[in-house]
């Protein structure tokens, strides 16, 4: 949270709807711990990481959905899952992201 | 249990501002369930902060799980009633309070900061404590130490070296981080040093446990001479016991 905080803060100064994407839950392998956040405006601005970059492309994706509904959402990405290789990187394991709206 | 009715936001912002003044807090989220997905309950030290959460039974059961993580320090997803929780434990990053804009510090405060934390640098002499010398620190301050420590407000994520080679600031450096919880105490100085100091502070009543605390001659013997050398030893020796501590309370 440290890492993206200042830039949360600036987003919020300038107005922009902000989704937060946290891991919730590793298994086997992963490069960022559970914890780890990015957080994606409605403008399409992005920040901070929750894998070694397998799952952003897809995370961030969701983040647009999840600002237009304002729903929570739960994802699960697995090394079985074509969404996490797409990009071709080396990532193994399990990863559980959940991508809220925030506000405050 | 009841919570006043407050909005996801306040919870968020409560958050927000623990981690800003670097004070423990947890965060419980729903991240799966039929319904009250998103809802929050934040937590920290002194007991429930906010909480979204619309279940009453379900808020005291995440209060207690949640509450039990943020002693323990771990994050942790769990099943409860149907739901998944998500408790989401922040602590602060260690703090290293340098008493002494000495030359070991110029080293000792580098090293720290490379090591991940929070560096302080507080000197009484004005000579000593300049941004030329000390440019990467979080905070410099100048002032006597029994003013200043004080104002830190020590906790258990606090390592403090006092470090002037000046008995008249030594002594009540000592005896105010020894009131604190800090679990690092170190001091420069030969055995002989540290002998007489040993009297002045039990002169000024100051407990032989406390006294014990003081980790003298400070650092880890790795045979430090140079000032660079002692930096290191005395790193060294604050990471040993901040590992050891955590290694405890796992």
């Amino acid at each position: 949270m440290n890492d993206i905080l200042p830039t949360l803060e600036r987003w919020r100064s300038e107005g922009e709807e902000i989704a937060l994407a946290t891991v919730v839950r590793t298994v086997g392998s992963s490069p960022r711990r559970v914890g780890a956040k990015m957080a994606v405006t409605a403008s399409e601005k992005m920040v901070g990481s929750v894998s070694g970059g397998c799952v952003e492309g897809a995370v961030s994706e969701e983040a647009l959905e999840v600002l237009r509904t304002r729903k929570p959402k739960l994802l699960t990405f697995g090394v079985e899952d074509e969404k996490a290789w797409a990009v071709g990187l080396s990532c193994g394991g399990t990863i559980q992201v959940f991508v809220e709206p925030i506000d405050w | 249990m009841t919570t006043d009715l407050v909005t996801g936001g306040e919870v968020f912002q409560g958050f927000l501002d623990r981690i800003r003044k670097h004070r423990p807090v947890a965060l419980a989220t729903i991240v799966e369930g039929d319904d009250g997905v998103g809802q929050k309950l934040l937590v920290d030290r002194s007991g429930l902060v906010a909480a979204t959460l619309t279940e009453p039974a379900l808020a005291s059961d995440v209060l207690e799980r949640t509450a039990a993580l943020l002693s323990t320090g771990r994050s942790e997803t769990f099943e409860l009633q149907g739901r998944r929780i998500f408790v989401e434990v922040h602590l602060p990053a260690p703090r290293l309070v340098i008493i002494g804009a000495v030359h070991i510090a110029t080293t000792l405060s580098r090293l720290a900061r490379e090591m991940g934390f929070r560096v302080v640098v507080s000197d009484a002499r004005d000579r000593f404590a300049t941004p030329e010398r000390f440019p990467e620190v979080d905070h410099l301050v100048l002032g006597w130490p029994n003013e200043v420590l004080p104002r830190l407000e020590l906790d258990e994520f606090s390592y403090v070296v006092v470090i002037t080679h000046d008995a008249k600031l030594d002594n009540p450096a000592l005896e105010a981080a020894l009131k604190s919880a800090a679990p690092y105490v170190g001091a420069l100085g030969s055995r002989r040093t540290h002998a007489r100091r040993v009297r002045a502070l039990q002169a000024s009543g100051v407990s032989d446990e406390d006294i014990g605390r003081i980790h003298a001659p400070i650092g880890l013997d790795i045979g430090a001479r140079t000032p660079e050398e002692i930096a290191l030893a005395t790193m060294a020796e604050i990471i040993a016991v901040k590992n050891a501590a955590e290694e405890d309370d796992p």
